[in-house]
């Protein structure tokens, strides 16, 4: 897993459903690996293959005509259960930024909490980077998290997204929260011994 | 200063707060099971680390393990190597496992509340979205990520940023027929699968406050259907006689003492929600839902929305989902054959949910093309159904109480719906796939299962009681 994430520049992959949930990223038959590795193989599994293993050809990812590290989708992403497999799985089919209107909270966290950057832009927005894609599905997109901006350099277009300063430290510096609690680990015993 | 009931327990955990980021809380309980915890271990053992509270960790073995002879070995091999996996880990770690043959054995959730671990005031959370069902005590619970898990092993705390506060009020007196269930799946249908992201929602008036717990958590628990970061009732003199000499329940002085501190723990009046939304009890009605989120929802002798009563821009979703669920844009549920009856999950697999389905079928008969599961919520509940006779009711009705675990709540371990068939379930999610792959989902309360399991359609249970 690649650690700090900084600029993407890439294609990018449509995904254009509403209320996509975790159980359709990685289906709960999936989730028997006591490892977080090689979830991407199975990565929407059920809209990727028939029940015979064979490609559905009229799925994304299934389709040679858009590839990237970025995934755009629509409204009300990773809604559903907290399975931090589906993170695992976008991360690990390639994808290091996810774009849409709307994160479901728990699957934000994940992905924070794996290098994978959740990017949050308007729903017009939005629509305009289907369109690019739509017209054009070898337009580049340009995220930068130093400057907090997904940027459609063919339309000249740039939004900002919002991310906590203590995050983006966190993943420009490839760090995560449990590096940052163990080092504070004296200030929580202290605090139990506070409960007593 | 006035303070909601959040605010009072949230304040009490936090630690730090970091500049321009968020909280330091700290977790006083931690469920484990086996499908969420591997990986935390393992990314804990890699840092060279140790869990750090391993008594306020308590595991279960619930999500994958078979609902039959859970005595013999399981069947399928990569199942058995995470329950055997999770027995390890506990064992190396020193975490008390209630893993299967264990007479405290269930759903996560079933068995925090029923062995009176969950306590009002407390903060919990579990690798399992599910977790808001402890909300019921007035607990700040909600669900997790394995990282997240890691992090709660390692160091007892999460960091958390303050989430927005909801309050949804009902009122009034519920109409015949109407379980906790309709109430939730009624409120999801209004506000949408995602109408309470970024909230943390509080569930008060007079008709949540004449709920018993277990039609509480019922409530709580699917919280997270709407987005929510958690769900939470106030702790009142139900909750208090509910949790009285349980298992893990703080006895003689201290329960003097505990009781005197959780009577603190309601909303001051005049604390500020960033959000109310206020609800008349007797506008619900017996709920069923006909699509693939659980804001898809309609009262059983309702329409689904036909094309034009959907905004065009959710049109393309709206169409996709009843070409998976072959349901017809402004048609009527009521009548709809059904294939699967499903009674169990951590929604509605405690003891009451299986009295009311018993009262109900006692001395009907099974539809005679209907299969029916019906599974409990933990080993005490099985034991404590056997012992009021609640099995035999069933078995004279044509179906048998299966063993306790998640089951075809998510379809994990063999209990699958078959690809195209209608299961009536009293589980939470009406996802594609959910139950097994194509299968379809109908959300529904147990009464309204129940009926189904013996008419063998979707109904509406006030003709029959
Ligand atoms: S019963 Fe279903 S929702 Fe509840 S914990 Fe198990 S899988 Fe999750």
């Amino acid at each position: 897993m690649s650690k700090k994430i900084n600029i993407v520049q890439s294609t990018a992959v449509p995904l254009d459903m509403e209320n996509v949930d975790t159980d359709q990223i990685i289906p709960a038959r999936f989730l028997k690996a006591t490892s977080r590795e090689g979830f991407g193989e199975n990565l929407f599994r059920d809209w990727r293959y028939d029940s015979h293993n064979q490609p559905k050809k009229d799925f994304i990812l299934n389709d040679p005509t858009y590839s990237g590290r970025i995934l755009v989708a629509a409204k009300n992403f990773g809604c559903g259960s907290s399975r931090e497999h589906a993170a695992w799985a976008i991360k690990d089919y390639g994808f290091d930024v996810v774009v849409s209107s709307f994160f479901a909270d728990i699957f934000k966290s994940n992905a924070l909490n794996n290098f994978l950057l959740p990017v949050t832009v308007s729903d017009e927005f939005l629509q305009k980077i289907f369109r690019a894609i739509a017209g054009d599905p070898s337009v580049e997109l340009i995220v930068s998290l130093q400057d907090q901006t997904l940027t459609i350099p063919s339309l000249g277009e740039t939004t900002h997204f919002d991310i906590s300063d203590y995050k983006k430290t966190c993943l420009l510096n490839g760090y995560d929260d449990i590096d940052f609690l163990l080092s504070i680990k004296d200030e929580i015993e202290a605090f139990e011994r506070s409960r007593d | 200063m006035t303070k909601t009931l959040f605010e009072k327990i949230w304040d009490k955990h936090v630690i730090r707060t970091i500049d321009g980021g968020p909280s330091v809380l700290y977790i006083d309980k931690h469920f484990i099971h086996e499908v969420t915890s591997p990986q935390a271990f393992r990314g804990l053992e890699k840092r060279g680390q140790k869990v750090f509270r391993p008594k306020q960790i308590v595991a279960t073995a619930d999500h994958n393990v078979p609902t039959v002879d859970q005595h013999l070995p399981i069947k399928d091999e990569l199942s058995r190597l995470q329950v055997q996996q999770l027995i390890e880990n506990c064992r190396n770690n020193d975490i008390e496992l209630y893993g299967l043959g264990h007479p405290f054995q269930g759903i996560v959730h079933v068995i925090g509340p029923e062995l009176g671990i969950t306590q009002p005031g407390m903060t919990i959370v579990c690798g399992d979205s599910h977790t808001s069902t402890h909300g019921a005590f007035g607990t700040i619970a909600f669900g997790i990520g394995t990282s997240e898990v890691e992090m709660v092993m390692g160091t007892q705390c999460l960091l958390q940023a303050k989430p927005k506060l909801m309050r949804i009020n009902i009122e009034g007196t519920l109409n015949r027929g109407v379980l906790s269930k309709d109430i939730i799946l009624y409120i999801i249908s209004r506000i949408s699968a995602s109408g309470a992201t970024g909230y943390f929602v509080e569930y008060a008036g007079s008709a949540i406050r004449g709920l018993s717990m277990e039609a509480r958590m019922t409530i709580c628990n699917m919280s997270i259907e709407m987005g929510a970061k958690g769900g939470m009732i106030a702790p009142d003199d139900i909750t208090f006689a509910y949790l009285k000499g349980r298992p893990f329940a703080p006895q003689g002085e201290a329960w003097t003492k505990a009781l005197a501190a959780w009577k603190e723990l309601y909303s001051d009046p005049g604390a500020a929600f960033d959000m109310e939304i206020h609800i008349d009890a007797k506008d619900i009605e017996p709920m069923i839902t006909y699509g693939t989120n659980p804001g898809m929802g309609i009262a059983v002798t309702g329409q689904i929305p036909s094309l034009q009563e959907v905004d065009d821009k959710e049109r393309p979703s709206f169409e996709k989902s009843l070409q998976y669920m072959g349901l017809e844009p402004g048609s009527r549920m009521k009548g709809k054959k059904v294939d699967y009856v499903f009674i169990g999950s951590c929604t509605n697999s405690r003891i009451e949910d299986l009295r009311m389905v018993a009262s109900f079928v006692k001395g009907k008969q099974k539809a005679s093309d209907v299969e029916v599961w019906i599974v409990p919520g933990s080993k005490q509940v099985e034991k404590q159904a056997t012992e009021e006779g609640i099995d035999k009711v069933f078995e004279a009705a044509g179906f048998h109480l299966r063993q306790p675990g998640c089951s075809a709540c998510l379809g994990m371990n063999e209990d699958k719906i078959p690809a195209g068939k209608y299961c009536i379930s009293t589980s939470n999610r009406n996802f594609e796939g959910r139950q097994g792959p194509n299968a379809r989902t109908l959300l529904a309360s147990p009464l309204t299962a129940a009926l189904a399991a013996i008419t063998g359609e979707v109904g509406d249970v006030r003709e029959f009681i």
